[in-house]
């Protein structure tokens, strides 16, 4: 899966919900159609609904990384409206 | 003398202050319309005292209503497309969340089942109270469980490999830990699952076939007694069947239940094995 190129990245880790969904949401809104964003997000709540909400705005989930960490990375392409 | 028990069974509850009633209104599934609302305001300043109360089951109280003003507040309310609800021993307010036509967590459409039991059931004369509710999901917003027939929306999953990206994302949305993906296989313990759908409502390429349907629980009460409803079938894919299961439960009510008995207690004292075979068997006869 290493063919995925990212063009930005924010880490969600700092935050709880639903300040995520909102941090990963302004992340997305500064990319252009297409492009991708790496998300790096808490395992427990953050992982469970991050994924789901990101889903229903209408982006594409591409792949969820287990970074062994207790953290994972979610990416993400933006399709607009 | 007033005939209470009449004013009862047509929504109009005694308070302590001598021939006042507090009116309570048909609500069907938490639902009242914008003209209805603007009637009922209407009526509590003119016949009450200017405010409703709500109930804990999503009812509508208008509170101070007079006894030689009854025949007049309930023609007021009828312009208002504003009906007395009930109260006694008969099944009561259908209660439901907003379900799937507006919550993105809901399993079913809540309104529209509300909608159907109440035309099937509502007020029908028992030998007590009996009370129906409906959630969407496994949030349980409506609280299934403490109603005498609770019916909780759900989702049955079954994965489609040619749609999956082996992303994991439904692995970790799963709380009941029901999902495994091994080389690039998912799998989905059936045991651990409990048709909250959340891994399918996550998967990014919709790689889940649903089925919708209702879990369905029996006996619950929340009130001098607590009790927790039971469910007897795991799952209900089919309405008809599911509204077999409602009629089942409540002919065995009407015909075991002392006066003042609640199902539950109904249940306890002709037997669960016995009330579980008629439920049963009005699930699998076609």
């Amino acid at each position: 899966m290493s063919e995925i190129k990212i063009d930005d990245t924010v880490d969600i880790t700092d935050v709880v919900c639903p300040v995520t969904f909102v941090k990963a949401k302004v992340a997305l809104e500064e990319l252009d159609e297409g492009q991708i964003l790496s998300i790096r997000m808490n395992d427990g709540e953050p992982v469970q609904n991050v994924p789901r909400s990101i889903k229903e705005e209408g982006h594409q989930i591409l792949k969820l990384d287990d970074n062994e960490d207790g953290t994972y990375t979610l990416y993400v392409k933006k399709v607009e409206d | 003398m007033a005939d209470y028990a009449a004013l009862k069974k047509g929504g109009f509850m005694r308070q302590k202050q001598k021939n006042n009633f507090s009116l309570r209104i048909r609500v069907v599934g938490g639902h009242l319309d914008a003209k209805q609302l603007a009637k009922v305001a209407e009526v509590s300043e003119k016949y009450g005292e200017g405010y409703v109360h709500l109930t804990s089951r999503q009812g509508v109280e208008i509170p101070f209503i007079k006894l030689d003003q009854i025949d007049e507040v309930k023609a007021a309310l009828a312009e208002g497309d504003v009906v007395p609800g009930v109260c006694g021993p008969r099944v009561r307010t259908i209660t439901a969340c907003q379900g799937s036509a507006i919550c993105p967590s809901g399993c079913i459409n809540t309104y529209a089942l509300a909608e159907e039991l109440d035309e099937r059931y509502f007020g029908r004369e028992l030998p007590h109270k009996f009370k129906f509710g409906v959630t969407g999901c496994q949030n349980n917003c409506l609280k299934a469980e403490e109603n005498d027939v609770g019916i909780k929306g759900g989702i049955k999953v079954a994965w489609q490999e040619e749609k999956c990206i082996q992303c994991g994302v439904c692995v970790k949305a799963c709380r009941e830990g029901a999902i495994t993906l091994e080389d690039g296989k998912i799998s989905v313990d059936s045991s651990k699952c409990n048709f909250c759908g959340r891994c399918t409502k996550a998967c990014p390429t919709d790689a889940y076939d649903n089925t919708h349907g209702y879990i369905v629980s029996f006996g619950g009460i929340f009130g001098n007694h607590i009790n927790k409803g039971k469910t007897v079938i795991p799952f209900i894919e089919d309405h008809e069947k599911l509204l077999k299961v409602c009629d089942a439960a409540i002919n065995f009510f009407e015909k075991n239940a002392n006066a003042g008995e609640r199902l539950k207690f109904t249940i306890d004292r002709v037997g669960e094995d016995k009330f579980n075979k008629e439920i049963l068997e009005a699930y699998e006869n076609e």
